[in-house]
């Protein structure tokens, strides 16, 4: 991430409102799928495209879902909430109103702990409340503008951070710390590229000691890299603008991520009262202390915990732990190689810079058996392969699983751990560069590695490091 | 001997299960009536053209020895706002004049499910807001007691073919008291159920909190046995309550001796005309003469009960009419520049000026700044209406009180007045607040020979007491209103 600097002594004050997707099989409020990517309008019926007469009935998987959010994220449950319209006119939104909560939402107070180079920061969590999503504006050069109804009444939760956040980075943190404990609950996917994880951005700076100053809010950000890039330009926009003796307007800006810049929203979007009333269609939440502990006890162990727990049993770095953790598929696969190794720590490195280096940030399944990676760790950790070897053979395997001890066979890569033949390979560097020793001997000490490059070619690469390295001060320092 | 159309829903029913008549047979005479006085009348929007059919398959369907519904082969007529697949349903408004709903109100699911035959949808007030059904956008409905006179509103075409022979019951909706007074103007029997009884889905909402479906009839005993019809859960409809059934007719001709009736003594102060007054007291004699105590109670909170409704009813019909925006469905308009253009042109276009009066009176009392003072204020306003009918339910079997302060009035009296129009509504609407049943019928004549309606109220659930009180009144007081003459 590129480096950010304060400007002036202002601080940035963030607040983040997420919504995530929640991926009940059916709607909020009537039976129509929830899945994506169907045709337009094939997934709504009379209830969620607003016709008259219809009336909203609550799914109580909504509720199931974020509840565990809730409790995932530390907050209390409200025994008692309610739903609310929060009326406006627009085109995606059939019945003129979103029904959300306003001020009795579901769950409370939680929080989120991120790690920031100046160690653990806990943000807090002000509210999380479930409200339906409303369609989908296509715009089309011919026909105009068109309006999918699918996504209408699909269930959403919108979690609202304290303005805890004070840098870009801790920005980012804090979404990937949300997106991995949603994710880790099983109530959403968490796709920012799919919408099921969608992010608007609060910022205002003040002097640390003054009150906050007039926060701007930024929609339509695509991806944690724009939500970082909107911070760092509305920051700059803002701390010029007072430099310049301007006011800041309480406004919404539309971050555009080819110009990087934003823009503010048509005044319109901005005048909006929402004059929210209890929906007289739906009837309150009321739920038992039982019914929230049942669904607390689904919950799988978390990725704090986990991370704790790795730094313990296994001794992983924070670092190290921190980036297992980030997934539930990788900390449960992780989790399942590691019961047929004791080189844990190989595995866990093996996993970090070799595998999420082929998913490439991809949400994809490991192609590789959890007992072959274990595998490939175990023979790394006693020798029998170097750490090129290692890498190798994962790759392969990530192409065609198998038996990694059959392939290192087949292909070669044991480790030379002969010390005639390490001692040939030494010989043969140093036959082949007198220039080198001599230079190494006059006092060139860089040298020595290059010699050592030279043996390791000479052995195909497959000198065990720690021997060839012992042979080569040997034959040089005498 | 009596022509088709002058039996009751619960003669015709049994005409039928004899196998007397057919549902071709009533559903012709009916169709001949409505032929005959629908010009003067005018309490149709709507005649469905597939009524014959209906009644032939209702006729198949009780030759084949299914065991079928008490109602089944009965024609039936329904307010415009309630859902029927397939057929039009305008509410009475140019934003929904060619509207015809993919689905049906869970009501009309029962009663076809059942067999009834659909005659047609009837004139309304315009999205149900309104007492005369003046403001429906296509024409006023003419009271058949006098055809200068108003129904009632906003229920008026549901109760006018009631009276006028030209339905054997009909459905109505009540948000403040539009089955009501359209009954008590009309000389007719109409139930507006406890909040909860009839499910809501498929009813174009008014006023969420406050609409309720119910029967318009003839005598009591037809009311018990169509509300029985349409009564009862529905899971699409999370007001909707889950009870045990029960028929409404259990206790109907169980008499009043011992029965213990309250007069609100609110509901009895000025305002109230001296003719309305006159026959809902000599009902309250003929209870007392049948063996009911009578004793004044009283309702303090229920001044506060008419600008409560006004508010929380204004407040979301605002919300509930904000769908109509000329985008999915209904009326938009032809010329617009851009989005906000199409939503202004659209509902100017599209709504008349009652609905628009309380579209901005409603938003008003939700805006910011306003909410506390208005829509909060009016909410515990109603918590305290609640409570005041509960404690006077809790030593009285029922209370008794007028519908309206005067019988119908004339045609174009009082559109120029809102206000007085709202003031009508002063002894229907605390009921709508309070979530509890009603039972409007004819009492008397008042002054030009028009009827007086009154109305029983209980405790929520009650409706088989109200119907036992009304039946007994009812057969005491025998024939009260005129023949209607067309």
């Amino acid at each position: 991430m590129a480096d950010w600097r304060m400007m002036d002594g202002y601080e940035m004050v963030i607040g983040l409102e997420v919504h995530v997707e929640l991926k009940t099989k059916t709607k909020i409020f009537c039976s129509c799928s929830t899945a994506f990517g169907a045709e337009p309008n094939t997934q709504c019926c009379p209830v969620c495209m607003g016709f008259p007469g219809t009336l909203p009935v609550l799914n109580r998987e909504v509720v199931h879902y974020a509840v565990k959010a809730g409790l995932a994220t530390g907050c209390t449950i409200s025994k008692y909430s309610k739903q609310d319209r929060k009326n406006y006119f627009y085109p995606d939104l059939p019945k003129a109103y979103q029904i959300s909560q306003y001020d009795l939402p579901l769950c409370l107070k939680g929080h989120l702990t991120v790690e920031t180079p100046e160690g653990s920061k806990e943000i807090g969590i002000t509210r999380i409340h479930i409200e339906e999503d409303a369609g989908k504006l296509v715009h089309d050069p011919d026909k105009g503008t068109l309006i999918d109804c699918n996504r209408c009444g699909v269930p959403l939760i919108e979690i609202v951070s304290e303005p805890d956040i004070r840098t870009p980075q801790e920005a980012v943190a804090y979404l990937q710390k949300l997106k991995a404990v949603i994710a880790y609950t099983g109530v959403s996917d968490c796709k920012m590229n799919e919408g099921s994880l969608r992010c608007d951005v609060n910022l205002s700076i003040h002097k640390p000691g003054e009150p906050f100053g007039t926060r701007t809010e930024m929609k339509n950000l695509n991806s944690f890299q724009s939500v970082q890039r909107a911070i760092e330009e509305e920051y700059r926009r803002q701390v010029e603008a007072v430099r310049k003796g301007e006011t800041i307007v309480q406004e919404t800006r539309r971050f555009d991520q080819n110009t990087g810049k934003t823009y503010t929203m048509r005044a319109k979007e901005n005048a909006n009262d929402y004059r929210y009333f209890p929906d007289p269609d739906l009837a309150p939440i009321v739920l038992g202390d039982d019914l929230v502990k049942q669904w607390g006890a689904e919950l799988p162990m978390l990725p704090d915990a986990r991370k704790a727990a790795y730094m313990a049993n296994y001794g992983l770095t924070s670092y190290a732990a921190e980036q297992l953790v980030s997934s539930k598929a990788y900390a449960d696969y992780f989790e399942a190689a590691a019961q047929h190794t004791s080189a844990v720590r190989t595995l866990a490195n093996l996993m970090i810079t070799e595998v999420f280096r082929l998913l490439d940030g991809e949400d994809a399944a490991i192609t590789i058996a959890p007992a072959h990676l274990a595998s490939v760790a175990t023979m790394q950790e006693s020798g029998v392969i170097n750490s090129g070897a290692a890498k190798k053979t994962v790759a392969a395997l990530w192409q065609h699983d198998e038996d990694p001890e059959a392939y290192v066979q087949r292909s070669h890569l044991m480790q030379l751990n002969d010390r005639a033949q390490l001692l040939a390979c030494v010989a043969q560097a140093i036959h082949d560069n007198p220039d080198m020793v001599s230079g190494y001997r006059a006092g060139k000490l860089p040298l020595k590695k290059a010699l050592m490059g030279a043996a390791m070619r000479n052995s195909n690469g497959m000198a065990n490091p720690v021997l060839l390295q012992q042979l080569v001060d040997e034959e040089l320092d005498g | 001997m009596k022509t088709i159309t002058s039996m009751t829903l619960t003669e015709l029913a049994a005409a039928l299960q004899k196998g007397e008549l057919t549902s071709v047979e009533i559903t012709k005479a009916y169709l001949d009536r409505i032929q005959q006085v629908e010009g003067k009348v005018g309490g149709y929007v709507s005649i469905y053209e597939e009524a014959l059919k209906q009644a032939e398959a209702a006729d198949a369907r009780r030759a084949s020895g299914e065991k079928v519904h008490p109602l089944c082969g009965v024609p039936v007529a329904v307010k415009d706002n309630i859902c029927t697949a397939g057929v039009k349903t305008t509410c009475a408004s140019k934003m929904l004049e060619g509207f015809v709903p993919p689905y049906s109100a869970h009501v009309w699911e029962k009663l076809q499910a059942a067999g009834c035959v659909l005659l047609g949808k009837t004139n309304m007030d315009e999205f149900a807001m309104g007492s005369t059904t003046e403001n429906s956008a296509f024409h006023a409905t003419h009271n058949p007691r006098d055809l200068a006179r108003v129904p009632g509103g906003s229920s008026g075409g549901s109760a006018a073919v009631v009276a006028a022979d030209e339905a054997p019951f009909s459905l109505g909706s009540d948000t403040g008291g539009s089955i009501r007074q359209p009954a008590a103007f009309c000389g007719v029997v109409g139930m507006k159920p406890t909040y909860g009884m009839v499910s809501r889905y498929g009813l174009i909402a008014f006023a969420s909190s406050l609409d309720q479906i119910g029967p318009m009839t003839k005598t009591v005993e037809d009311n018990a046995l169509a509300l029985d019809a349409i009564c009862g859960y529905d899971r699409r409809d999370t007001t909707s309550v889950k009870r045990g059934y029960t028929p409404m007719a259990r206790q109907l001709k169980d008499g009043v001796k011992g029965l213990r009736i309250g007069l609100p003594k609110e509901m009895f102060a000025e305002g109230l005309s001296a003719d309305v007054r006159t026959a809902v007291m000599h009902a309250v004699e003929t209870l007392k003469e049948l063996g009911a105590t009578v004793k004044e109670v009283s309702i303090p909170s229920l001044s506060y009960a008419l600008p409560a409704y006004y508010v929380l009813s204004s407040a979301e019909a605002s919300s509930n009419l904000a769908r109509f925006d000329g985008v999915r469905y209904g009326h938009r308009a032809e010329q617009y520049e851009d989005l906000e253009e199409l939503y202004l042109n659209s509902r100017s276009e599209g709504f008349g000026p009652e609905v628009k009066r309380r579209i901005l009176l409603g938003t008003y009392t939700l805006s910011a700044g306003y909410f506390d003072a208005y829509y909060k204020k009016a909410l515990q306003v109603r918590t305290l209406v609640i409570r005041d009918f509960e404690r006077v339910l809790a030593d009285c079997d029922c209370l008794l009180g007028p519908v309206a302060p005067t019988t119908a009035y004339k045609l174009g009296e009082k559109t120029m007045s809102p206000l007085e129009m709202y003031l009508g509504d002063i002894h229907t609407v605390p009921v709508n607040i309070a979530g509890i049943p009603s039972l409007s019928m004819p009492c008397g004549l008042g002054d030009h020979g028009l009827p007086v309606g009154l109305q029983l109220m209980g405790a929520t659930f009650s409706e088989p007491m109200l119907y036992r009180v009304g039946y007994a009144l009812e057969t005491a007081l025998g024939k009260v209103c005129k023949e209607v003459q067309l």
